[in-house]
């Protein structure tokens, strides 16, 4: 039973395919790295598996989704236990301990986010996918902004998480050291087709 | 969902929260209303539920845009759409914090900036009820029309102008119950409408907001 699959998958961005016919399953324990070469869409075939846009084509089965994007989804104003709790709070989750001294934020828990580093934040936004309690972790260049200290950390969370039955799929340049499939989605790019293959009418609701 | 009200009412109170700001307003408004029509008490009590009512529906449309503007800045909007809760839930939340930290104190400050206006007395308790019954339509409509420009670069002006038509029928009929009140006849009629207008607004427009929300996120 895998807990995430694409079938002959189609993403847009813009009304315009980035990738199609790309097919995978996820099982639980299992790390699959999204590679290809910027504006390939990467991040457009990741926000369509955690439902934030809709498949032009194909099919996605799964839930138990929990997405990190680019932007870490952090308030300022809160600390960082207020922004976990929060969140924990959102998706019914565990509490926020574990999540803390996993990407080692315990000492920082009472700082306002607004006074962290770049790294810092980011290591809040991964710290968020503990306590969300979703099997499936979607990761959008999880490493930006980490140093090579955090990247280890990270890495052992991930580890940690596949371990307990979790999968992931991660959009990512660099070596994370895990036992991971590499999906390669240069051969999928959308073959860009002449205009006059078009019916009358067409529109981006049709792509 | 008690989480997040608990989140915006925080965000709203703690600095750069913007609380306050909606009063303020509200207050300067009604400040200078009779410095440009003059203290005269006669003309001042005619005009005083139009521009108490107009005062109020300006307040509410200074914060709107935040109400999801700056969690789609900050990635939040993204993962509450992931989460467990319903969209829909999500924006009357934000929309019931929204009234919670602008209309609600409103409510509360009208009667005073009343008596600056020379408010006939009798008007005043249909004052607090019209702007009670009237202002969570005002927050949820304004939750539309945020949710209609999030993720435009100065979606605010264009804010405006989608959601001030859609608060005339609250004025007017707001406006009309407090002017009864002032001339003693029955306010009965209008705060009927003003209720029906508000209910029909809580329970249509999160279905519309959340789609709107749906559209922009992709």
């Amino acid at each position: 039973m895998s807990l995430l699959a694409a079938r002959d998958l189609a993403v847009a961005r813009g009304g315009l395919r980035a990738v199609e016919g790309v097919s995978f399953t996820l099982d639980a324990g299992q790390a699959l790295i999204l590679r290809g070469p910027n504006g390939i869409g990467k991040t457009t075939l990741l926000r369509t598996l955690a439902g934030l846009q809709a498949p032009v084509a194909g099919e996605v089965a799964g839930d138990d989704i929990a997405y990190a994007g680019h932007a870490d989804g952090l308030k300022p104003a809160l600390t960082v236990a207020e922004n976990l709790h929060f969140w924990s709070a959102i998706f019914g989750g565990p509490p926020i301990d574990a999540a803390l001294s996993a990407m080692n934020l315990t000492e920082l828990a009472r700082r306002p986010a607004h006074a962290l580093s770049a790294g810092q934040k980011r290591r809040l936004g991964l710290a968020r996918l503990i306590v969300t309690g979703r099997k499936v972790w979607l990761l959008d260049e999880p490493t930006v902004s980490l140093d090579a200290a955090s990247v280890a950390l990270f890495a052992d969370m991930l580890r940690g998480h596949l371990g307990q039955g979790g999968a992931a799929l991660i959009a990512t340049h660099i070596e994370l050291g895990l036992d991971a499939q590499v999906l390669d989605l240069t051969p999928y790019r959308a073959t860009i087709r002449p205009p006059t293959s078009r019916p009358a009418g067409f529109n981006e609701a049709f792509a | 969902m008690k989480a997040l009200l608990i989140r915006d009412l925080r965000l709203a109170v703690r600095a750069g929260g913007g609380f306050g700001l909606a009063l303020a307003f509200f207050l300067i408004l009604c400040t200078l209303v009779p410095f440009g029509v003059g203290p005269e008490g006669g003309q001042l009590s005619r005009i005083a539920p139009g521009i108490l009512w107009v005062g109020a529906l300006l307040a509410c449309l200074l914060s709107l845009d935040r109400i999801f503007a700056l969690d789609h800045e900050d990635g939040s909007l993204d993962l509450l759409a992931t989460a467990p809760l319903p969209l829909e839930g999500a924006v009357a939340i934000k929309a019931l914090a929204h009234w919670l930290t602008t209309g609600l104190p409103l409510v509360i400050f009208a009667p005073v900036l009343g008596l600056m206006l020379h408010l006939p007395g009798p008007a005043f308790p249909w004052l607090v009820v019209s702007l009670i019954l009237g202002t969570p339509a005002l927050s949820m409509l304004g939750a539309f029309g945020a949710a209609m420009t999030v993720g435009l670069r100065r979606g605010g002006l264009l804010l405006s102008l989608l959601v001030l038509p859609l608060y005339i029928p609250t004025l007017i009929f707001g406006a009309e119950a407090v002017r009864r009140g002032a001339i003693a006849a029955d306010p009965a009629p209008p705060l009927v409408f003003l209720a029906a207008i508000t209910l029909a607004v809580l329970a249509l427009v999160p279905f519309a907001a959340a789609a709107a929300l749906r559209v922009n996120l992709r």
